[in-house]
Protein backbone atom coordinates (compact mmCIF):
# COMPACT_ATOMS: atom_id res chain seq x y z
CA UNK A 1 0.00 0.00 0.00
CA UNK A 2 2.43 2.56 0.88
CA UNK A 3 4.46 1.45 -2.42
CA UNK A 4 1.60 2.10 -4.10
CA UNK A 5 0.90 5.20 -2.55
CA UNK A 6 4.74 6.72 -2.94
CA UNK A 7 4.68 5.47 -6.41
CA UNK A 8 1.26 7.57 -7.30
CA UNK A 9 3.05 10.77 -5.46
CA UNK A 10 6.11 9.96 -7.88
CA UNK A 11 3.86 10.16 -10.93
CA UNK A 12 2.20 12.87 -9.63
CA UNK A 13 5.11 15.09 -9.05
CA UNK A 14 6.76 13.96 -12.54
CA UNK A 15 3.46 15.16 -13.96
CA UNK A 16 3.56 18.40 -12.04
CA UNK A 17 6.95 18.65 -13.11
CA UNK A 18 6.34 18.60 -16.26
CA UNK A 19 3.83 21.24 -16.06
CA UNK A 20 1.02 18.75 -17.36
CA UNK A 21 -2.05 19.91 -15.87
CA UNK A 22 -4.38 17.00 -14.29
CA UNK A 23 -7.23 18.30 -16.03
CA UNK A 24 -5.96 17.71 -18.94
CA UNK A 25 -5.49 13.72 -18.68
CA UNK A 26 -8.96 13.98 -16.57
CA UNK A 27 -11.64 15.57 -18.38
CA UNK A 28 -14.24 15.18 -16.05
CA UNK A 29 -17.75 14.86 -17.22
CA UNK A 30 -19.23 13.61 -13.82
CA UNK A 31 -20.94 15.59 -10.95
CA UNK A 32 -18.49 14.23 -7.99
CA UNK A 33 -15.58 16.37 -8.90
CA UNK A 34 -13.88 14.63 -5.77
CA UNK A 35 -12.78 11.39 -8.10
CA UNK A 36 -9.16 12.44 -9.35
CA UNK A 37 -7.71 9.96 -12.65
CA UNK A 38 -3.89 10.46 -13.14
CA UNK A 39 -1.59 9.21 -15.01
CA UNK A 40 -3.53 7.25 -18.15
CA UNK A 41 -1.52 5.44 -20.40
CA UNK A 42 -2.27 2.16 -23.01
CA UNK A 43 -0.05 0.08 -24.91
CA UNK A 44 0.26 0.04 -28.25
CA UNK A 45 -1.25 -2.50 -29.83
CA UNK A 46 -0.37 -4.74 -32.61
CA UNK A 47 -3.19 -4.75 -34.99
CA UNK A 48 -6.53 -5.09 -33.68
CA UNK A 49 -6.99 -9.07 -32.87
CA UNK A 50 -4.98 -9.15 -29.85
CA UNK A 51 -6.73 -7.32 -26.29
CA UNK A 52 -5.06 -4.08 -25.79
CA UNK A 53 -3.76 -2.76 -21.87
CA UNK A 54 -4.25 0.37 -20.27
CA UNK A 55 -3.56 1.90 -16.84
CA UNK A 56 -4.31 4.65 -14.15
CA UNK A 57 -4.32 5.68 -11.21
CA UNK A 58 -7.88 6.68 -9.59
CA UNK A 59 -7.86 8.97 -6.61
CA UNK A 60 -10.92 9.71 -4.44
CA UNK A 61 -10.64 13.17 -2.67
CA UNK A 62 -14.09 13.02 -1.51
CA UNK A 63 -15.47 11.93 1.82
CA UNK A 64 -17.46 8.98 0.72
CA UNK A 65 -15.63 5.70 -0.07
CA UNK A 66 -16.29 4.60 -3.82
CA UNK A 67 -15.76 1.34 -5.99
CA UNK A 68 -14.59 1.38 -9.68
CA UNK A 69 -17.05 -1.28 -10.96
CA UNK A 70 -16.76 -1.01 -14.69
CA UNK A 71 -15.30 0.70 -17.73
CA UNK A 72 -16.55 1.65 -21.25
CA UNK A 73 -14.98 2.22 -24.27
CA UNK A 74 -15.84 2.74 -27.62
CA UNK A 75 -12.40 1.32 -28.75
CA UNK A 76 -13.19 -2.11 -27.26
CA UNK A 77 -16.23 -3.93 -27.36
CA UNK A 78 -14.98 -5.36 -24.22
CA UNK A 79 -13.60 -3.43 -21.58
CA UNK A 80 -13.02 -4.63 -17.92
CA UNK A 81 -10.78 -4.49 -15.36
CA UNK A 82 -8.33 -7.55 -14.98
CA UNK A 83 -6.13 -8.83 -12.66
CA UNK A 84 -2.66 -10.58 -12.91
CA UNK A 85 -1.87 -12.67 -10.27
CA UNK A 86 1.12 -14.97 -9.61
CA UNK A 87 1.13 -18.11 -7.40
CA UNK A 88 3.66 -19.35 -5.52
CA UNK A 89 5.36 -21.76 -8.40
CA UNK A 90 5.96 -18.77 -10.21
CA UNK A 91 2.78 -19.00 -12.65
CA UNK A 92 0.91 -16.00 -13.91
CA UNK A 93 -3.04 -16.25 -14.41
CA UNK A 94 -5.36 -13.21 -15.19
CA UNK A 95 -8.94 -12.81 -14.00
CA UNK A 96 -12.20 -10.01 -14.41
CA UNK A 97 -11.03 -7.84 -10.86
CA UNK A 98 -14.00 -7.34 -8.32
CA UNK A 99 -15.38 -3.95 -7.86
CA UNK A 100 -12.29 -2.13 -7.08
CA UNK A 101 -13.43 0.22 -3.22
CA UNK A 102 -11.45 3.00 -2.97
CA UNK A 103 -11.42 4.34 1.11
CA UNK A 104 -12.32 8.28 1.37
CA UNK A 105 -8.51 10.09 0.45
CA UNK A 106 -7.75 6.69 -0.29
CA UNK A 107 -6.02 5.48 -4.46
CA UNK A 108 -5.76 2.55 -6.35
CA UNK A 109 -3.04 2.05 -9.10
CA UNK A 110 -4.11 0.47 -12.37
CA UNK A 111 -0.49 -0.99 -12.88
CA UNK A 112 2.00 -3.66 -14.66
CA UNK A 113 1.55 -6.97 -13.03
CA UNK A 114 -0.76 -5.80 -11.16
CA UNK A 115 -4.10 -4.40 -12.23
CA UNK A 116 -4.92 -3.36 -15.85
CA UNK A 117 -7.72 -1.88 -17.90
CA UNK A 118 -8.16 -5.17 -20.34
CA UNK A 119 -9.46 -3.81 -23.84
CA UNK A 120 -10.81 -6.96 -25.91
CA UNK A 121 -11.98 -7.04 -28.97
CA UNK A 122 -10.74 -4.06 -30.33
CA UNK A 123 -12.40 -1.74 -33.22
CA UNK A 124 -9.38 -0.27 -34.31
CA UNK A 125 -5.53 -0.60 -33.11
CA UNK A 126 -4.12 1.18 -30.17
CA UNK A 127 -1.44 3.26 -32.05
CA UNK A 128 1.33 4.69 -30.60
CA UNK A 129 1.08 8.78 -30.13
CA UNK A 130 -2.53 8.73 -30.52
CA UNK A 131 -5.41 8.41 -27.61
CA UNK A 132 -8.54 7.42 -27.03
CA UNK A 133 -11.24 8.15 -24.43
CA UNK A 134 -12.19 5.66 -21.95
CA UNK A 135 -14.91 5.69 -19.00
CA UNK A 136 -14.58 4.51 -15.71
CA UNK A 137 -17.51 3.48 -14.22
CA UNK A 138 -18.36 4.59 -10.47
CA UNK A 139 -20.50 2.84 -7.53
CA UNK A 140 -22.05 6.03 -7.01
CA UNK A 141 -23.29 6.29 -11.13
CA UNK A 142 -20.41 8.11 -11.75
CA UNK A 143 -18.91 8.39 -15.31
CA UNK A 144 -15.68 10.13 -15.96
CA UNK A 145 -14.31 9.79 -18.90
CA UNK A 146 -10.59 10.07 -19.46
CA UNK A 147 -8.03 10.56 -22.62
CA UNK A 148 -5.36 7.43 -22.59
CA UNK A 149 -2.47 8.42 -24.84
CA UNK A 150 -1.45 5.18 -26.27
CA UNK A 151 2.55 4.71 -25.64
CA UNK A 152 4.80 2.43 -27.51
CA UNK A 153 4.35 -1.69 -26.96
CA UNK A 154 7.83 -1.47 -24.85
CA UNK A 155 6.39 1.22 -22.93
CA UNK A 156 6.59 0.45 -18.83
CA UNK A 157 4.91 3.67 -17.65
CA UNK A 158 3.29 6.61 -17.72
CA UNK A 159 6.34 8.53 -18.83
CA UNK A 160 6.85 5.94 -21.73
CA UNK B 1 21.95 -51.23 26.61
CA UNK B 2 20.71 -53.44 23.82
CA UNK B 3 17.30 -51.52 24.48
CA UNK B 4 19.07 -48.65 23.99
CA UNK B 5 20.36 -49.39 20.69
CA UNK B 6 17.23 -51.00 19.87
CA UNK B 7 15.14 -47.38 20.11
CA UNK B 8 18.41 -46.16 18.33
CA UNK B 9 17.97 -48.59 15.35
CA UNK B 10 14.13 -47.71 15.28
CA UNK B 11 14.60 -44.11 15.79
CA UNK B 12 17.38 -44.37 12.45
CA UNK B 13 14.29 -46.45 10.42
CA UNK B 14 12.03 -43.67 10.97
CA UNK B 15 14.13 -41.08 10.19
CA UNK B 16 15.46 -42.78 6.63
CA UNK B 17 11.46 -43.91 6.32
CA UNK B 18 10.99 -39.97 6.31
CA UNK B 19 13.29 -38.86 4.17
CA UNK B 20 12.54 -41.56 1.71
CA UNK B 21 9.13 -40.28 1.34
CA UNK B 22 10.46 -36.77 1.03
CA UNK B 23 12.54 -37.96 -1.72
CA UNK B 24 9.99 -39.65 -3.63
CA UNK B 25 7.46 -36.79 -3.10
CA UNK B 26 9.54 -34.31 -3.95
CA UNK B 27 12.36 -35.46 -6.23
CA UNK B 28 11.42 -38.47 -6.97
CA UNK B 29 8.79 -40.44 -9.30
CA UNK B 30 6.13 -39.34 -6.80
CA UNK B 31 7.27 -35.75 -7.43
CA UNK B 32 4.31 -33.28 -9.56
CA UNK B 33 5.15 -33.04 -13.19
CA UNK B 34 6.98 -29.66 -13.46
CA UNK B 35 6.08 -27.81 -10.16
CA UNK B 36 8.86 -26.27 -7.88
CA UNK B 37 11.24 -27.82 -9.47
CA UNK B 38 15.06 -26.69 -10.89
CA UNK B 39 15.08 -26.85 -14.27
CA UNK B 40 17.19 -29.42 -16.54
CA UNK B 41 20.67 -28.19 -18.10
CA UNK B 42 20.27 -27.34 -21.12
CA UNK B 43 22.25 -30.07 -22.45
CA UNK B 44 19.83 -32.71 -20.98
CA UNK B 45 16.73 -31.47 -22.71
CA UNK B 46 15.50 -32.01 -26.43
CA UNK B 47 13.45 -29.93 -28.42
CA UNK B 48 13.27 -28.40 -32.15
CA UNK B 49 11.40 -25.15 -32.66
CA UNK B 50 11.77 -22.22 -34.62
CA UNK B 51 13.50 -18.63 -34.22
CA UNK B 52 11.41 -15.61 -35.64
CA UNK B 53 13.26 -15.82 -39.20
CA UNK B 54 12.59 -19.20 -39.57
CA UNK B 55 15.68 -20.94 -38.67
CA UNK B 56 15.73 -24.06 -37.14
CA UNK B 57 16.55 -23.54 -33.16
CA UNK B 58 17.59 -26.55 -30.22
CA UNK B 59 19.23 -26.49 -26.79
CA UNK B 60 22.75 -26.69 -29.16
CA UNK B 61 21.69 -22.94 -30.11
CA UNK B 62 21.99 -21.98 -26.61
CA UNK B 63 24.94 -23.70 -25.45
CA UNK B 64 27.73 -21.64 -25.49
CA UNK B 65 26.98 -18.61 -24.20
CA UNK B 66 24.92 -17.49 -21.42
CA UNK B 67 21.17 -17.25 -21.62
CA UNK B 68 18.06 -15.27 -20.61
CA UNK B 69 14.51 -17.12 -21.42
CA UNK B 70 11.16 -16.02 -21.10
CA UNK B 71 8.08 -17.85 -21.77
CA UNK B 72 4.52 -16.37 -22.84
CA UNK B 73 2.29 -15.26 -25.72
CA UNK B 74 1.62 -12.54 -27.94
CA UNK B 75 -1.89 -12.38 -26.82
CA UNK B 76 -0.86 -11.09 -23.05
CA UNK B 77 -2.10 -7.89 -22.59
CA UNK B 78 0.26 -6.77 -19.41
CA UNK B 79 2.74 -9.73 -17.64
CA UNK B 80 4.69 -10.65 -21.04
CA UNK B 81 5.29 -7.12 -22.75
CA UNK B 82 6.20 -5.66 -19.08
CA UNK B 83 8.72 -8.48 -18.78
CA UNK B 84 9.77 -8.13 -21.86
CA UNK B 85 10.40 -4.24 -21.51
CA UNK B 86 12.27 -5.46 -18.64
CA UNK B 87 14.37 -7.38 -20.58
CA UNK B 88 15.04 -4.78 -22.61
CA UNK B 89 16.36 -2.10 -20.15
CA UNK B 90 18.13 -5.02 -18.38
CA UNK B 91 19.72 -5.52 -21.61
CA UNK B 92 20.74 -1.71 -22.64
CA UNK B 93 21.81 -1.23 -18.79
CA UNK B 94 24.52 -4.37 -18.63
CA UNK B 95 25.51 -2.64 -22.32
CA UNK B 96 28.29 -4.22 -24.80
CA UNK B 97 28.96 -7.10 -22.20
CA UNK B 98 25.45 -8.52 -23.15
CA UNK B 99 25.65 -8.69 -26.33
CA UNK B 100 26.78 -12.30 -26.34
CA UNK B 101 23.97 -13.11 -23.94
CA UNK B 102 21.17 -15.42 -26.07
CA UNK B 103 17.99 -13.49 -25.12
CA UNK B 104 14.58 -15.46 -26.30
CA UNK B 105 10.45 -15.32 -25.32
CA UNK B 106 9.06 -18.67 -26.35
CA UNK B 107 5.68 -18.56 -27.23
CA UNK B 108 2.92 -20.94 -24.55
CA UNK B 109 0.70 -20.59 -27.60
CA UNK B 110 2.03 -21.93 -30.82
CA UNK B 111 -1.75 -21.99 -32.30
CA UNK B 112 -1.72 -18.00 -32.84
CA UNK B 113 1.74 -17.13 -32.48
CA UNK B 114 3.15 -18.16 -35.84
CA UNK B 115 7.11 -17.24 -36.84
CA UNK B 116 5.52 -14.17 -38.40
CA UNK B 117 3.97 -13.11 -35.53
CA UNK B 118 6.61 -13.59 -33.21
CA UNK B 119 9.22 -11.69 -35.70
CA UNK B 120 6.68 -8.42 -35.74
CA UNK B 121 6.40 -8.84 -31.57
CA UNK B 122 9.87 -9.12 -30.90
CA UNK B 123 10.81 -6.34 -33.15
CA UNK B 124 9.33 -3.96 -30.91
CA UNK B 125 11.90 -4.77 -28.01
CA UNK B 126 15.24 -4.71 -27.23
CA UNK B 127 16.74 -6.30 -31.01
CA UNK B 128 18.45 -8.81 -29.43
CA UNK B 129 15.49 -10.35 -28.09
CA UNK B 130 14.06 -13.32 -29.97
CA UNK B 131 11.11 -15.12 -30.40
CA UNK B 132 10.51 -18.67 -30.81
CA UNK B 133 7.99 -21.07 -31.98
CA UNK B 134 7.06 -24.32 -32.78
CA UNK B 135 4.75 -27.47 -32.92
CA UNK B 136 3.08 -27.83 -29.62
CA UNK B 137 5.00 -31.61 -28.44
CA UNK B 138 7.66 -29.26 -28.91
CA UNK B 139 6.67 -26.50 -26.82
CA UNK B 140 5.70 -29.04 -24.35
CA UNK B 141 8.85 -30.23 -24.61
CA UNK B 142 10.90 -27.44 -23.40
CA UNK B 143 8.58 -26.20 -20.77
CA UNK B 144 8.84 -29.64 -19.29
CA UNK B 145 12.35 -29.06 -19.76
CA UNK B 146 12.66 -25.63 -18.01
CA UNK B 147 9.76 -27.50 -14.98
CA UNK B 148 7.99 -24.51 -16.74
CA UNK B 149 3.85 -25.03 -16.86
CA UNK B 150 1.11 -23.46 -18.97
CA UNK B 151 -2.73 -23.94 -19.19
CA UNK B 152 -5.28 -22.41 -21.69
CA UNK B 153 -7.98 -21.14 -20.33
CA UNK B 154 -11.22 -20.52 -21.93
CA UNK B 155 -13.09 -16.98 -21.83
CA UNK B 156 -16.46 -15.90 -22.93
CA UNK B 157 -16.84 -15.44 -26.94
CA UNK B 158 -14.41 -18.38 -28.21
CA UNK B 159 -11.82 -15.76 -26.40
CA UNK B 160 -8.95 -17.56 -24.54
CA UNK B 161 -5.88 -16.68 -22.63
CA UNK B 162 -2.86 -18.64 -21.33
CA UNK B 163 -1.86 -19.09 -17.44
CA UNK B 164 2.17 -19.66 -17.55
CA UNK B 165 5.16 -18.94 -15.92
CA UNK B 166 6.05 -16.09 -15.42
CA UNK B 167 9.47 -15.77 -14.56
CA UNK B 168 12.87 -15.25 -16.36
CA UNK B 169 15.54 -18.28 -16.58
CA UNK B 170 18.86 -17.73 -16.18
CA UNK B 171 21.52 -20.36 -17.67
CA UNK B 172 24.93 -20.20 -17.73
CA UNK B 173 27.72 -20.58 -21.42
CA UNK B 174 27.64 -24.52 -20.40
CA UNK B 175 23.77 -24.70 -20.80
CA UNK B 176 23.58 -24.98 -16.38
CA UNK B 177 20.59 -23.32 -15.12
CA UNK B 178 21.66 -20.64 -12.86
CA UNK B 179 18.32 -19.32 -10.97
CA UNK B 180 15.25 -17.30 -12.06
CA UNK B 181 14.63 -13.63 -12.12
CA UNK B 182 10.69 -14.20 -10.19
CA UNK B 183 7.85 -11.72 -11.93
CA UNK B 184 7.30 -9.68 -8.44
CA UNK B 185 10.72 -9.99 -7.28
CA UNK B 186 12.63 -6.51 -6.64
CA UNK B 187 13.69 -5.24 -9.81
CA UNK B 188 16.89 -4.52 -8.94
CA UNK B 189 17.91 -7.83 -8.47
CA UNK B 190 17.59 -8.58 -11.81
CA UNK B 191 20.78 -7.07 -13.60
CA UNK B 192 23.21 -8.88 -10.83
CA UNK B 193 21.44 -12.27 -11.50
CA UNK B 194 22.17 -11.94 -15.12
CA UNK B 195 25.86 -11.13 -14.34
CA UNK B 196 26.07 -13.83 -12.06
CA UNK B 197 24.89 -16.40 -15.48
CA UNK B 198 27.22 -14.18 -17.26
CA UNK B 199 30.56 -14.24 -15.10
CA UNK B 200 30.01 -18.40 -14.85
CA UNK B 201 31.53 -18.38 -18.39
CA UNK B 202 34.24 -15.93 -17.85
CA UNK B 203 34.74 -18.27 -15.12
CA UNK B 204 35.34 -21.43 -16.90
CA UNK B 205 36.94 -19.61 -19.91
CA UNK B 206 39.99 -18.92 -17.31
CA UNK B 207 40.20 -22.14 -15.84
Amino acid sequence: MFKTFAKAIQSLSVALLMGLPMASSAQQLSENASIVVESPWARASLGMSRPGGAYLTVRNEGSDQISLIGLRAEISGMASIHETRTNSDGVSSMAPADDIVIPPGGMFALEPGGYHAMLMQLQSPLVEGETFPLTLLFSDGTELEITVPVLGIGARGPEG
Amino acid sequence: MMRVAKIAAIGAAAVFAALFVGWWQVDGPGADSARGKRSLPLTAMEFSLTDQDGRDVGPETLIGEPSLVFFGFTYCPDVCPTTLSDISGWLDEIGPDAEDLNTVFITVDPDRDTVETMAEYVSYFHPQIQGWTGLPDQIAAIADGFRATYEKVEGENGEYTMNHTAGVFLFDATGRFVTTIDYHEPREFAVPKIRRAMQNRTERAES
